[in-house]
């Protein structure tokens, strides 16, 4: 059953002043789905578009043209009371838990305010009964929670607080932002296992953005790879993290340190030195890195080709 | 009051707010002045200290520390009242032209801008002009408030705007919270230290602001001021003529109390600052 | 050949705020070798104490943080130097040229309004003598060629660069005037994983090159992984366990350094994995005897009541836990 549709999405932003202007195309025809009870993954390198696709699925931003469905009706053109009702469904997280927390204020607050201000509990009582039900899903103990700062938590668990704050309105969909990429490596596992658990047990959706490919395939059930603005690959998580097709997924994949010193790299990498030109190339984007590069991909920009269940964006498999 | 104590244990606070309560209780004083503050002649003119005047009188006849608590009193009131004038205007202005951004946040902040160019001085010593002789207290307050807000106005709505570009902005939103409670809940914490620290700078400027008018005898000379005070001292040729208590104490009096202001001003601010404030966290 | 050696070093923080003393214990008697030709990595959750020691060991000390006990021992061309007995003047010939550090979010150390050269220019001026602005920037500029990057970038601005070549530049100045030993402190942390592989694919091409030191500080098991001959893993200001590579991976001995290697995901395998139980301790108030000991799973009644040393559990790898000592490994 499809959850969230994106048609088409595309985002331009205009920087320079009046006598240079550039325009840089964040977000390019963006096109893919999630489903209930699934975990879909946005992955690519910093600047590929990721967040601010989820932006503007979360209303933050105006899309320059594109369409967003939920449950089959159009949400990226809403008002701003409709917003606040679409709360209800979906919800999100941040990167860094301790900015997503004014530090001045007790953590609580934003628990109540959530329930109050969405017409999920009335009275007191009934709030703090659905708080204590949601920290204890995400393993966090009432007690330790209660009139407590943001700094006086450290990062993971305040990261699973942020989760439990999503989680107050039962949404059906959770767009998590580099969930734990501020989080140590030896507590990333707690978390992912809680979007795993969640989905199982709750039937949430997440929207996993990030650039940690380790992390993906561990708990995405399709994912997306982006790049400069445009999805390159699209699939189940298994096909296009272990058998990848597009050069880029390639290039990432064996980019990824693996934790076996057996296995180290064997090849070197070359860097683009200016990214925001590869913004502006015509033709296909990654052409200027491509190993394998041909004439057309320099000129024209390649369409989606769908090969074994997953869509390539890529010449090469014509 | 562990506020108080905290603050008390930084040295400049400690003085400023002492040399602050001795001026409170001057001015309360007034109240119980056994000479109206109107009141002409009732004494023996240009004595020098020595109890029971034990300021000395001035050429008017009239005691010099009684009409110190007067003035005193009026000053503070005053300045008082020109500041939260101005904080309220500023606050407003800034917090509107920093979340809403766009075409009101231009609009706004040429406003700001207008005020902050124009050259207020002569425009107050011309309004203090026509209504000379008028003009009373509040209204002097008033006059100074809604001149005084453009600096904090500006300095309120960088905040704002960086504030707005928080990733708690959006958390609070994402808890159903709508713009005015987001600015209240959100930002004011963040905003009380900047608009308590200008307060004080603004009463400061507006007492300020109030002497200079008096000097230059454009500002009501009947009510007792710290202005008005020096004023007639210069007017009598007080310096010339060796009354030097009736100048002095006006001038040292000033001051002190622009002194204690900016080390309470400096010292709040720090305490307040959103940074030592989470340190302090998680002490109690 | 050793390079660089600490005994027994203790580094704390000490904190005033309000009236109440706060110490934070960050390095706690901490015994580390570093031979030469070699990467040394040192991994550890945040608040572990790495940055801390890397700021010790390159003695730029600066209150609240203090040395409050232990031995720093450089080996200059052979020879022991006892690092905290020298003068400051000495320390400061010492640096960048047997010793540099690219310390964390080092990428804002290039000042934004001059050109990359002019940084470079600087930076060598300041640390050797009679060269002239010209040789400053040839030194530059063979140095950059040497490094495989774009020598156009001498000219450019920082903002105009990528984070991860600004972040190469910042290698590029650290290691300008050929020091023996190069710390890095997470030099990778906010990099995207290709241009992460290029930076540390830089810092093994420079120590392959040069033949020098390189102690790597990441909580990054993968890019330990990959360059680390050696690793040492710390914990609550200790080092809890140390070994060659291979050793740590395929033998993990401390519960600690188990639950880390075996919560890494791995490409292939789907299974089920868990993260380390409960939460790093407060450097202020540490549990007493050994400081995993309240999320332990094999935890018994001594090793809440003394702190485990490092002690031999294989053939030069070396775990401090209760349990080795007990032969229960």
């Amino acid at each position: 059953m499809s959850l969230l549709q994106v048609k088409r999405l595309t985002k331009v932003f205009t920087i320079g002043s009046i006598f240079s202007r550039l325009k840089i195309l964040a977000v390019d025809n963006v096109t893919f789905e999630i489903n209930e009870a699934e975990i879909f993954t946005l992955a690519g390198e910093s600047g590929c578009g990721k967040t601010t696709t989820a932006r503007i699925i979360l209303g933050f931003e105006e899309p320059t043209s594109g369409e967003i469905h939920y449950k089959g009706k159009r949400i990226d053109n809403l008002k701003t009371e409709e917003r606040r009702r679409l709360l209800k469904e979906i919800q999100a997280v941040f990167q860094n838990p301790f900015s997503t927390f004014n530090p001045l204020r007790k953590v609580e607050s934003y628990f109540y305010d959530t329930l109050f201000n969405l017409g999920v509990a009335q009275e007191r009582e009934e709030a703090r009964r659905i708080i204590e039900e949601k920290l204890e899903a995400v393993g966090i103990a009432f007690e330790e929670f209660c009139e407590k700062y943001p700094s006086e938590f450290s990062g993971g668990q305040l990261q699973r607080i942020s989760i439990a704050r999503a989680l107050l309105t039962n949404p059906k969909l959770l767009v998590a932002d580099e969930p734990v990429s501020m989080v140590d490596a030896s507590l990333r596992m707690s978390i992912v296992n809680l979007f795993k658990d969640l989905r199982d047990k709750y039937g949430l959706s997440v929207l996993y953005i990030t650039h940690d490919l380790a992390t993906a395939y561990y708990v995405s059930d399709r994912m997306a790879i982006m790049f400069r603005g445009e999805i390159v690959e699209l699939g189940p998580a298994e096909k296009v993290l272990q058998e990848p097709k597009h050069p880029y997924t390639r290039l990432l994949r064996e980019s990824v340190p693996e934790p076996d010193p057996s296995r180290r790299w064997t090849t070197k990498v070359v860097l683009a030195d200016q990214e925001h030109e590869e913004y502006l190339r015509t033709g296909c984007k990654f052409a200027g890195r491509c190993p394998n590069a041909m004439e057309i991909c320099k000129k024209e920009s390649p369409p989606y080709f769908e090969v074994n269940g997953v869509q390539v964006k890529c010449f090469l498999y014509r | 009051m562990r506020v108080l104590k905290d603050l008390l244990r930084d040295g400049r606070f400690a003085f400023g707010f002492s040399v602050l309560l001795v001026l409170v209780f001057l001015s309360v004083l007034s109240f119980f002045s056994p000479y109206g503050p109107y009141e002409r002649n009732p004494l023996m003119r240009d004595l020098p200290p020595k109890w029971p005047h034990i300021l000395g009188t001035n050429s008017l006849g009239q005691d010099i520390f009684w009409q110190l608590t007067f003035a005193v009193r009026n000053s503070l009131v005053m300045a008082l009242i020109a500041a939260l004038i101005s904080r309220v205007i500023a606050i407003i202005i800034g917090v509107i032209a920093g979340y809403k951004g766009g075409l009101v946040d231009r609009i706004l902040t040429f406003l700001c801008d207008t005020f902050l160019v124009v050259p207020l001085f002569i425009i107050i010593v011309l309004v203090a002009t026509i209504t000379k002789g008028r003009m009373s207290l509040p209204m002097l307050g008033l006059l100074l408030g809604v001149f005084g807000w453009a600096w904090d106005a500006r300095v309120i709505r960088s905040q704002v705007l960086s504030l707005r570009e928080r990733d708690f902005t959006y958390t609070a939103v994402l808890s159903g919270l709508k713009a005015f409670s987001v600015v209240s809940k959100e930002y004011l914490p963040f905003l009380v230290p900047l608009i308590f620290a200008t307060l004080i700078g603004n009463m400061s400027w507006a007492i300020g602001m109030e002497v200079t008018l008096a000097f230059l005898g454009v500002s009501n000379l009947m009510l007792p001021t710290l202005g008005t005070m020096l004023q007639w001292a210069i007017n009598y040729q007080a310096l010339l003529l060796g009354y030097w208590w009736w100048v002095l104490t006006p001038v040292v009096t000033s001051v002190f109390l622009f002194i204690a202001l900016y080390l309470i001003s400096i010292s709040i601010s720090a305490y307040l600052d959103p940074r030592m404030r989470i340190q302090r966290i998680g002490q109690a | 050949m050793e390079m660089l050696r600490t005994e027994q070093l203790k580094s704390y923080y000490v904190l005033e705020i309000f009236g109440r003393k706060r110490i934070i214990k960050a390095v706690d008697d901490v015994n580390l070798s570093v031979g030469e030709n070699q990467i040394y990595g040192i991994a550890g959750e945040s608040g572990c104490g790495k940055s801390t020691l890397l700021k010790a060991i390159f003695a730029a000390i600066e209150p609240p943080q203090k040395i409050f006990g232990g031995r720093l021992y450089y080996f200059v061309d052979g020879q022991a130097v006892d690092v905290y007995s020298l003068s400051e003047e000495e320390r400061r010939k010492l640096r960048w040229r047997f010793i540099s550090y690219v310390p964390q979010g080092s990428m804002s150390v290039l000042n934004p309004v001059v050109k990359i050269k002019e940084t470079f220019k600087d930076f060598i001026e300041s640390h050797v003598k009679g060269k002239t602005k010209d040789e400053a920037y040839e030194m530059a500029k063979v140095h950059i060629r040497e490094l495989g990057l774009p020598v156009t970038l001498l000219d450019a601005y920082p903002h105009q660069l990528s984070g991860g070549m600004r972040q190469r530049v910042t290698i590029a100045l650290a290691t300008v005037l050929s020091p023996k030993v190069i710390m890095a402190d997470e030099p990778t942390t906010a990099l995207d994983v290709v241009t992460q592989r290029g930076v540390i694919q830089l810092l093994r091409d420079i120590q392959k090159a040069n033949r020098n030191t390189l102690i790597l500080v990441t909580h990054d098991m993968g890019v330990h992984a990959n360059i680390s001959d050696r690793i040492a893993i710390m914990y609550a200001g200790k080092i809890i366990e140390e070994g060659p590579t291979e050793a740590i991976f395929n033998n993990p001995t401390h519960p600690y350094t188990r639950y880390l290697i075996r919560s890494l995901p791995k490409f292939g395998d789907r299974m089920r994995r868990e993260s380390v139980p409960g939460s790093p301790p407060s450097l202020e108030k540490l549990p007493s005897g050994c400081a995993f000991h309240p999320r332990c799973p094999h935890v018994f009644d001594r090793c809440t009541e003394e702190t485990p040393a490092l002690i031999e559990c294989e053939k030069d790898h070396m775990a401090a836990c209760w349990l080795v000592q007990e032969g229960k490994r």
